[in-house]
């Protein structure tokens, strides 16, 4: 990206003025060689987005922004309803809810320090968490099942036996959100669905059993159960085929939506509707019963994985430390202009991270600030962090992601071989297990970027401080 | 006037992929553009002709029955666990019929790489050049 542009505001934030018909200003936030590295479409997409109606505040770029469809990867954006604010569903991502959570084991690092035993644990978890293109999960959901599940989140997984009730006050909203519509899911979505509750998917999600190898912030770490040498587990999925389905179907609808509102838009990926509209209200509706999907999905999930572990080592107890989304749209209070606003938060590829003391995180977590949970990529660290103080005025309480992509998939194809990637990785300590050589090229650790470097970032920016970084030890790729 | 020769393509995307067809007319263009589909899943000659299945959507404009016809074949892989090698498209006014010949996926020996989440309006754009070929192509969410 060029820099000319750019206002430096500090080491970690620039600034992006106003021009055109843009509404408000872009503020990326990243270190300069990670915004020289990012496309410069990343400023193009950011730019167009702080054209559309309703938008307040300013268009954010976290420092793992890259290139997306519409909205970039990484970015956050809050419309106003009060305003004739949007909702959008490029600005959520197709798939919705998309996210980390992360579970300790009671295991101590020694347990897993023979490759035998890492060996036994990834082919386990490998044959009993249905993962890549074409697998079913072993649940069938009927037609009121599914209502159920998409009215109750986690809420449902946990009272059909999936999880514990403890689990849920480590969830955002509590395992279950608000005003989920499922009449306003298709027919289509439902029916993508109905086969893939407790599936992992493909392309970056996976379940990684990790160790903690650095913590930051020992008083932090050890409220969210980590300490040095513990060995976590981590899962990082959505809302599968649902949430892509209405994430598609809504894209064609709100591109007509927003034509006949008069909304002009740079981008067509940028379809959007009023908040208060019939096509955004429906939207919200099904985006929230969505969000329960994934949340559900995760929760059977990690069910699956403490069979394996009950099985495998009878004495660990899976324990959820969090579970954050990344794509999703909330409707949030904000303070803006002196005034307490209610905004629809966009947040595609970014993750919620209220400061510490914010009355929507658990009473367990309040006076820490939000478990903000960072994917990594096979070979590199996952790292959990915490909302910093005075986020909110900074980026609306967001913080980044993961490390986000650096090249294409085909250039990391081009550069990669998936089976001297996994041994390579083999060698190095991870064991990799996935139904696709060419998938794991796809994900090599080098095509992201420098995840170090994107939380250093986020730290410096103060959106999110550092609590512990954690290796992975075992990778199950969908 | 150059011939246009049959065919298909993926483009580069930051974080995804973008698919291309080409041929003489649209129905080729739209056949092609659903081979590269696949082929983001595993080389088309992996799978095998074993089953067919109807596909039909419409859309007033080209460029969105382009989209909704690269969903409906989404919907069906997802749905059905298959996988296509070769597309029959016929087009009459704004709908779009197709016959979709393959097989269900087979992990061992297709070895998907990634599943198709849903076609974008990204790079989305079905236009004839100066010789008479059509292509047709967007991104691909993976």
């Amino acid at each position: 990206m060029e820099l000319n542009e750019l206002e430096p505001l500090d080491e970690t934030t620039w600034r992006y003025a106003p021009r055109g018909a843009m509404r408000v200003p872009v503020i990326l936030y990243a270190q300069r060689g990670l915004v020289e590295a990012m496309d410069q479409k990343v400023l193009e997409q950011a730019a167009n987005v702080s054209t559309l109606p309703g938008v307040v505040g300013a268009v954010y770029v976290m420092p793992d922004g890259h290139w997306g469809y519409g909205f970039p990867i990484g970015g956050v954006a809050a419309f106003d309803p009060d305003r004739d604010g949007v909702v959008s569903a490029g600005g959520v991502g197709f798939d919705i809810s998309c996210g980390v959570r992360t579970l300790t084991t009671g295991l101590r690092a020694e347990a897993l320090a023979d490759n035998g035993t890492r060996e036994r644990l990834a082919d386990a978890l490998f044959a009993h968490i249905p993962a890549g293109v074409g697998s079913r999960g072993r649940i069938r959901l009927s037609d009121a099942e599914m209502d159920d599940m998409l009215a109750g989140g986690a809420r449902w997984a946990v009272a059909m036996g999936w999880g514990q009730p403890a689990d849920l006050e480590r969830i955002e909203e509590g395992g279950c959100m608000a005003g989920a519509r499922p009449d306003y899911v298709s027919p289509r979505a439902r029916e993508r669905q109905r086969r893939e509750m407790g599936t992992l998917g493909s392309g970056n999600h996976y379940l990684e059993v990790q160790v903690v190898d650095t913590v930051y912030d020992p008083n932090t770490a050890a409220r969210f159960g980590l300490s040095t040498g513990d060995v976590v587990v981590s899962i990082h999925s959505g809302s599968r085929g649902l949430g892509h389905q209405i994430g598609t179907e809504a894209l064609a609808e709100m591109w007509l939506a927003a034509r006949a509102h008069g909304i002009t838009l740079p981008d067509r990926e940028l379809a959007c509707a009023p908040i208060r509209s019939e096509t955004g209200e429906r939207y919200l509706g099904a985006m929230r019963a969505a969000i329960n999907c994934a949340l559900a999905n995760r929760q059977i999930l990690t069910h699956l994985a403490r069979e394996v572990f009950a099985e495998s080592f009878p004495a660990a107890r899976l324990e959820l430390v969090y579970d954050v989304s990344h794509n999703t749209c909330k409707a949030e209070n904000h303070r803006l202009d002196g005034q307490e606003r209610r905004l629809y938060v966009h947040r595609k590829g970014a993750t919620r991270a209220f400061p510490p003391g914010h009355p929507d995180i658990p009473a367990v977590y309040r006076d820490l600030g939000q478990p903000v949970l960072i994917g990594g990529t096979m070979g590199t660290a996952s790292y959990v962090l915490a909302g910093s103080p005075g986020n909110e005025r900074r980026s609306f309480s967001s913080a980044c992601h993961g490390a986000g992509r650096a090249m294409s998939r085909r250039q990391a194809t081009r550069q990669w071989k998936g089976a001297e990637l996994i041994r390579r990785l083999q060698a190095e300590g991870v064991h990799v297990r996935s139904p696709s050589a060419r998938g794991v090229a796809e994900e090599a650790p080098g095509a992201y970027k420098d995840v170090d470097a994107v939380v250093e970032s986020a730290e410096a920016a103060g959106l999110a401080r550092k609590v512990a970084r954690l290796r992975p030890l075992v990778c199950i790729k969908g | 006037m150059r011939p246009c020769p049959t065919h298909w393509e993926h483009l580069e995307h930051g974080a995804d992929i973008g698919v291309r067809g080409c041929g003489p007319g649209l129905e080729a263009a739209f056949e092609q553009a659903g081979v590269a589909l696949t082929a983001i899943v595993c080389p088309p000659d992996r799978v095998h002709e074993s089953a067919t299945v109807t596909v039909d959507c419409e859309a007033a404009e080209r460029e969105l029955l382009f989209f909704r016809w690269l969903n409906a074949v989404i919907y069906e892989m997802d749905t059905r666990r298959m996988l296509f090698r070769r597309y029959r498209v016929t087009l009459r006014d704004h709908r779009l019929s197709a016959t979709l010949h393959g097989e269900p996926v087979d992990p061992a020996r297709h070895r998907p790489a990634v599943e198709p989440k849903g076609a974008t309006f990204t790079a989305l754009r079905v236009a004839q050049d100066a010789a008479g070929c059509w292509c047709a192509q967007c991104v691909i969410d993976v």
